[in-house]
């Protein structure tokens, strides 16, 4: 999942013909100062912090300025604040509109009815879950004829759209819809839509990219997403890696096994901490290169529970037994190790050989784990 | 009976020559399934193991009957190997390969459909019916012949249910891994009727995941529509929220599918609900007791 920060989902918004207030993108109080100064944004003007949490306006990260000076000085308090978590390092200045309403449209997966699906609402300009659900439209979109005509033509009947407004949505929403396919997004959201005038702007953009789409989209590898940095090398070698606050460290394979360990391990007492799903590898060496990054982490214990499947168990010992050697002995930490289903028999003399011992039922290894743990505090 | 699969399912591989693909046409073959071709655009006319090797899915079926396949094609190609699949008249497609963006599954689900072909996953272990066949990856030694179902929405998760299932002295009718991405070509509610309609399979186990609302739509068919008791584990009570857990399909968002939401929809359905993997076993032995006491 790609989040776009609102100036790169308005540079897609202004590749799909939606329209914009005129802006620009700055990295100091200089630049916001000398965008205003150049003209490129006129005034009155907003400066507003580029994060991806929401809820900017109330929490400081949105300023509003009348001259250059005004928007520089709003630059400096904005720049380097810390909204939820995340540094401020960028802006975006936008001219100030008069506004007489704020809409709200959204295109997103529906997942249970396996249909994209067009969300208008004329209670724009507050956060969607705070709408009524009356006051919603829905509309299931099928891929095939995609967005159709009268679809769009409902779209602007639910905001109250007439004149030359309805024409602009209509145009609007093409191009949103173009967007989301084409760009394979998640969801694209334009919250608050403005109208302004005659017509409708965009003052605002949520745009989240699929990662699977990644192979059509190199341009979007770029962009970091919300990882610490273990996470972020985990993310390179392709393995599923999350740090939590416990001390037990899981190595497990697929999603499902790996919620179910967790799920047992808290169950008797343990804390997860850091935990990594192999996924479907059948190479020793992302197995060896998961283990060392897992001792990086230091952990109180280490919970091996693999079931061997397009991943097999001896693939697993062999890469397993390869890292232990090569963890430094100060970083050493407890193993217990699970390993169950193809090629088991082999894999469990691997590790017995390396004087590890394969506990065969879940519930018993991680009781050993959370032991292990215990004992090494 | 089974659910899907029968002795008369003649698999086509497609992407046999890749490792995945070869790997598994030789186990499927060894599960007891019928291989009768494989597919590799390119590599028609050889051969593999005795199987042989055609450039397309139509050439496939017009010389092996080959009448569901198995995809291993990588992700980018995967959406054209699979309507290829549908546009050769297959009617069981069983993807296996991941990573497949939703964009081009929501095409194959919707095209799947408009011309009647069901397709299980994608990013799933795949369909077995233990002394009948197997399409997909699930180890064959999870298994043996029995009459209990197994729907499930995870990959390993399944193999280890299934094998403790195996452990306890019982069998499996048949069992369904769906996979876990965002858009799945068959779901819980698509697959219960036919486990319902089954009748070697006398009680059903349900895995589950959090994220999404799959479960309690399942939840809801049990209670309306299944006779048959049903046994269900939701894996990731202990997630913490906006985590991602390994696939998008595990997300936790606004409070909708949560582990207590899909808990307490399948339980007002009647289903007797595991808290571990490890309790199912003995839930399912005294599903069937009671069953045979009626």
């Amino acid at each position: 999942m790609v989040k776009l920060a609102e100036w790169r989902g308005k540079q897609l918004f202004r590749k799909y013909g939606i329209p914009l207030p005129r802006g620009e993108v700055a990295r100091s109080a200089d630049e916001a100062e000398s965008a205003v100064r150049s003209g490129a944004v006129p005034l009155p003007c907003v400066v507003k912090a580029q994060v991806l949490a929401g809820g900017r306006g109330k929490g400081g990260a949105v300023r509003f300025a009348n001259s250059a000076a005004e928007a520089k000085a709003a630059a400096e308090a904005i720049l380097g604040l810390e909204f939820k978590g995340e540094r401020v390092r960028e802006l975006l200045l936008e001219e100030k509109l008069p506004i007489s309403k704020e809409l709200y449209v959204s295109i997103t997966l529906d997942r249970a009815r396996r249909l994209p699906i067009l969300m208008s609402s004329a209670q724009g300009g507050v956060e969607i879950e705070s709408v009524d659900d009356s006051a919603i439209d829905r509309q299931s979109v099928d891929p095939f004829p995609g967005l159709t005509a009268y679809e769009r033509r409902r779209a602007a009947g639910a905001l109250g759209l007439s004149g030359p407004a309805r024409g602009s949505l209509d145009r609007l929403l093409e191009g949103l819809w173009k967007l989301f396919v084409e760009e394979d997004a998640e969801l694209v959201e334009i919250n608050p839509l403005a109208i302004v005038g005659d017509g409708l702007v965009a003052l605002d953009a949520k745009v989240i990219i699929e990662d699977d789409a990644g192979f059509r989209h190199p341009e979007y590898a770029e962009i970091r997403d919300d990882r610490t940095p273990l996470e972020e090398i985990a993310r390179e070698k392709e393995i599923a890696f999350v740090q939590l606050d416990g001390n037990i460290g899981v190595i497990a394979n697929g999603a499902g096994l790996t919620m179910a360990t967790l799920d047992v391990l808290q169950e008797f007492g343990g804390r997860p901490g850091v935990f990594l799903d192999l996924g479907g590898t059948d190479d020793p060496k992302k197995v060896t290169e998961a283990f060392l990054l897992m001792a990086q982490a230091r952990p109180k214990a280490v919970f091996l529970n693999i079931f061997g499947g397009v991943t097999k168990c001896d693939t697993v010992a062999r890469g397993l037994v390869e890292a232990m050697a090569k963890v430094p002995p100060t970083d050493r930490f407890p193993l217990v190790a699970r390993i169950r289903g193809n090629n088991e028999k082999e894999g469990v003399e691997i590790l017995r050989q390396a004087g590890i011992i394969s506990i065969p039922t879940l519930r018993e290894s991680a009781q050993a784990a959370v032991a292990a743990a215990g004992s090494g505090a | 009976m089974s659910v899907l699969v029968d002795r008369d399912t003649r698999v086509v591989v497609q992407g046999i020559t890749g490792h995945q693909g070869t790997t598994h046409a030789r186990l499927m073959r060894e599960f007891g399934t019928s291989v009768v071709a494989g597919v590799t655009p390119g590599k028609g006319g050889s051969s593999l193991d005795g199987v042989p090797v055609f450039d397309s899915v139509q050439e496939s079926v017009d010389r092996t009957a080959a009448n569901a396949s198995c995809i291993f094609v990588p992700a980018p190609f995967a959406k054209d190997a699979a309507l290829e699949a549908i546009d050769a008249g297959i009617r069981l497609l069983v993807v296996v390969t991941e990573h497949i963006p939703f964009h081009d599954m929501l095409v194959m689900y919707h095209y799947g459909r408009a011309k009647g072909a069901r397709i299980i996953g994608p990013n799933c272990p795949g369909i077995a019916s233990p002394g009948r066949a197997k399409v997909g990856i699930i180890p064959n030694v999870v298994f043996r012949p029995g009459r209990v179902g197994v729907i499930s929405r995870s990959g390993t998760l399944t193999y280890e249910i299934v094998s403790g299932i195996k452990d306890h002295g019982l069998g499996q009718s048949t069992c369904i891994g769906l996979g876990g991405d965002p858009v799945v070509g068959t779901s819980f509610v698509d697959a219960l009727p036919l486990f319902e309609a089954d009748p070697d399979t006398d009680v059903l186990v349900m895995v589950g995941e959090i994220g999404g609302t799959a479960e309690e739509d399942g939840a809801e068919y049990i209670q309306s529509h299944l006779s048959k008791p049903v046994v269900a584990y939701i894996a990731g009570r202990s997630a913490p929220e906006g985590k991602r857990m390994g696939h998008a399909g595990a997300i936790i968002s606004r409070g909708k599918g949560t582990a207590a939401s899909k808990v307490a929809a399948l339980e007002r359905a009647g289903a007797k609900v595991a808290r571990f993997p490890y309790e199912i076993p003995d839930l399912v032995a005294q599903a069937l007791s009671e069953g045979a006491g009626r």
